[in-house]
């Protein structure tokens, strides 16, 4: 079994608004010293042992479906699970 | 000539997208499912607004990947009409029918109410019916209407004239040069985010949504004339 960690972020010229708005929260609770949040996605994915090629699959997985790659980008972590 | 209004699950303007095609307008009209595999005989296809699939991982990216969706994207390329508003503008541009995205509107909130528009383009399948530069009111109702593209795409939108709605009040969403709605190079796919389907009659307080329905169908007799 493969574990399979996706992290997706909004791309660095993309404004996130949510970030923005997180980064104001924290602003106020009093630590100024935070002068950016980006919020993204993470997904966890369980992949049985097969012959194909699991970072094909996983690149095709993302590309097609986990972000948007028009305004998204994503990196991946593949461990392996007894 | 018939009209099919695509049905996801989550889909909620279906039936004004088919009220406005059939009881206002008096076409021939019907609810396709997202499970469908063909549109075989319909003249113009329409995506509703709504929440398909729950919005889940983003707006529009699962329904994407429905049955129905590569018949969408055949009679798309077949230079047919293909209309998007709210979450059918959000599945049209996770198909890659048209270019961009569409993220969270920059206040954060879900904005629901009328705006003005100006007609930017009125060359095209869905805006003939209307006056160049013309002012329109239309509601909008969405949460992520923000419309982004890279810099070079939107050249290209501007020279292909693709920008075919822009917001002439004020920006509710914060999109890139106004813009409310798009379509492809070709011209016969548009997508919205204003819902023209809830502004047809004056009793609604705007029936300026009434002439893209007209433009379509006009279009359509014209090349079933031909």
């Amino acid at each position: 079994m493969y574990l399979v960690k996706v992290y997706v972020m909004y791309k660095d010229s993309i404004l996130d608004p949510q970030g923005e708005a997180v980064k104001g929260a924290i602003h106020r609770l009093g630590y100024l010293a935070v002068e950016e949040v980006r919020i993204g996605k993470y997904f966890e994915m369980k992949l049985s042992k097969s012959d194909a090629d699991i970072e094909k699959q996983v690149n095709e997985i993302c590309d097609k479906l986990l972000a948007n790659v028009n305004m998204e980008s994503y990196r991946y972590e593949i461990v392996e699970e007894k | 000539m018939k009209f099919a209004v695509i049905v996801f699950p989550g889909s909620n303007c279906d039936a004004d997208l088919l009220w406005a095609l059939k009881n206002v307008l008096g076409q021939e009209a019907e609810y396709v499912r997202h499970d469908a595999t063909s549109l075989t005989g319909y003249a113009g296809v329409f995506l509703p607004g709504g929440f398909s699939y729950g919005d889940y991982l983003r707006c529009g990216a699962i329904a994407r990947f429905s049955k129905i969706m590569p018949e969408v994207i055949r009679f798309a390329k077949e230079g047919k009409p293909v209309f998007g508003t709210c979450n059918g503008f959000q599945i049209l541009i996770e198909a890659g029918l048209l270019p961009g995205a569409l993220i969270r509107n920059d206040s954060l909130k879900f904005i629901c109410k009328s705006v003005k528009l100006r007609v930017q383009n009125n060359q095209t399948v869905f805006t003939r019916e209307y006056l160049e530069q013309e002012e329109i009111l239309l509601p909008i109702a969405h949460g992520e209407g923000n419309y982004k593209c890279d810099a070079q795409t939107l050249v290209k939108l501007k020279e292909n004239h693709q920008i075919v709605f822009t917001y002439s009040d004020e920006n509710p969403n914060g999109s890139i040069e106004q813009i409310a709605g798009i379509t492809n190079k070709r011209g016969n796919v548009l997508g919205m985010m204003p819902h023209p389907e809830r502004a047809m009659e004056q009793l609604l307080g705007s029936d300026d949504g009434l002439r893209l329905f007209q433009s379509v169908i006009n279009h359509t007799r014209k090349k079933a004339k031909q």
